[in-house]
């Protein structure tokens, strides 16, 4: 089967927290967020109460991927940046790796000059993370028996608790 | 494609309602959106036309519980039915865990299931996937129609794996939390596998 699940250990995920919490202090946004190409959000920083974060992280991947289609159409690989400029707030969204989304929420304090140059530089260390991850999950699915996973044990009656039986 | 994180202690599993236009794949997740508690559901997203017909996709984001001391989170999709929304419904699938195929049981759709069943598997295959081994449950919609054709016909047409099959009013809620429940156990039974 083609694919490869995301697992993301607490040391790998804390330096993406880390570098998009920066990114967010100096890049003077509002929100950030780093989403999965496939719309599960991994990492977020900023004020995050007047958002529905799990919406904008489905919605963004939604987003990408369509434009993902308008570019294969007129013979482009993808469109590696977007930017939605609204009243207020914008929104300046961002291919990382192979499979990352950044998305840098901001208004009048920060200007889309500053947001492209630190995304820049968020993105290159972003990516050096997803590679690490990558290469973990691929020669942990060669040798599984190193890797003690959790779900290994799930039973009939886990799965029924989920649905309230 | 399953996200496990570690630090949040949560799995995040993407399911995909696919089917022909008008066959009850919105209705399936309006109702559990419904019936769901609102503290384990989130907002209901719809990209829809302004006549309801879905445009892009709806999104429902279910938080089920606990398993094995992991927050489990299901994010239900659902595709556009129509025959020219193809190209969407190519995207949604991207990095899906698990499909639910809901067909119309009314006769005059029988074909229409048929070649959307065909376009699911195209369309899994552009994604990487093959449809006779990926999470994989068939729901026949509208059984109470009296223009509906009978189980076995219906079977014989459209069930190709020994998938679980399940009879459904999705409008009454009948045989939708069933349906979730058989794609979510393949889903999770998977990650145990693997």
């Amino acid at each position: 089967m083609g694919k490869l699940d995301l697992v993301m250990f607490e040391e790998e995920f804390t330096q993406l927290q880390e570098i998009i919490g920066r990114l967010q202090v100096d890049s003077s946004s509002k929100v950030v967020f780093l989403v999965d190409k496939n719309g599960q959000q991994i990492a977020a920083s900023g004020d995050l109460r007047s958002i529905d974060a799990t919406s904008l992280a489905s919605l963004t991947a939604g987003n990408v991927a369509a434009t993902d289609g308008l570019a294969k159409l007129i013979g482009e690989k993808e469109f590696s940046l977007l930017f939605h400029e609204g009243e207020k707030d914008n929104l300046h969204i961002s291919i990382v790796g192979k499979r990352g989304i950044l998305v840098v929420l901001f208004d009048h304090n920060s200007s889309l000059a500053l947001v492209r140059l630190r995304v820049k530089k968020a993105s290159r260390e972003l990516q050096e993370i997803f590679e690490m991850v990558e290469k973990r999950a691929q020669s942990q699915s060669g040798e599984s028996s190193k890797f003690e996973s959790p779900f290994s044990e799930i039973t009939d009656e886990d799965i029924d608790k989920l649905f309230g039986d | 494609m399953t996200f496990i994180n570690y630090a949040s202690r949560e799995i995040n599993c993407k399911i995909v309602y696919y089917g022909p236009g008008l066959c009850g794949k919105t209705t399936n997740i309006q109702w559990i959106h419904e019936q769901a508690s609102p503290e384990k559901r989130g907002k209901l997203v719809s990209l829809a036309t302004e006549t309801d017909r879905t445009l892009f996709f709806d999104f429902l984001p279910l938080d089920m519980g606990m398993v094995k001391g992991f927050k489990v989170r299901f994010h239900l999709y659902t595709v556009p039915g129509q025959v020219f929304y193809d190209a969407s419904r190519k995207l949604i699938l991207r990095g899906c865990d698990g499909v639910i195929f809901v067909a119309d049981s009314q006769r005059a759709r029988l074909e229409a299931n048929i070649e959307s069943i065909a376009n699911l598997a195209t369309n899994l295959k552009d994604n990487g996937f093959d449809i006779r081994n990926i999470p994989y449950v068939l729901q026949l919609n509208k059984r109470d129609m009296p223009t509906s054709a009978p189980l076995g016909e219906m079977e014989r047409l459209l069930r190709f794996r020994n998938e679980p099959m399940i009879e459904a009013v999705a409008n009454k809620g009948t045989g939708v939390i069933e349906t979730l429940k058989a794609c979510a156990r393949q889903i999770l039974m998977d990650l145990q596998r693997n």
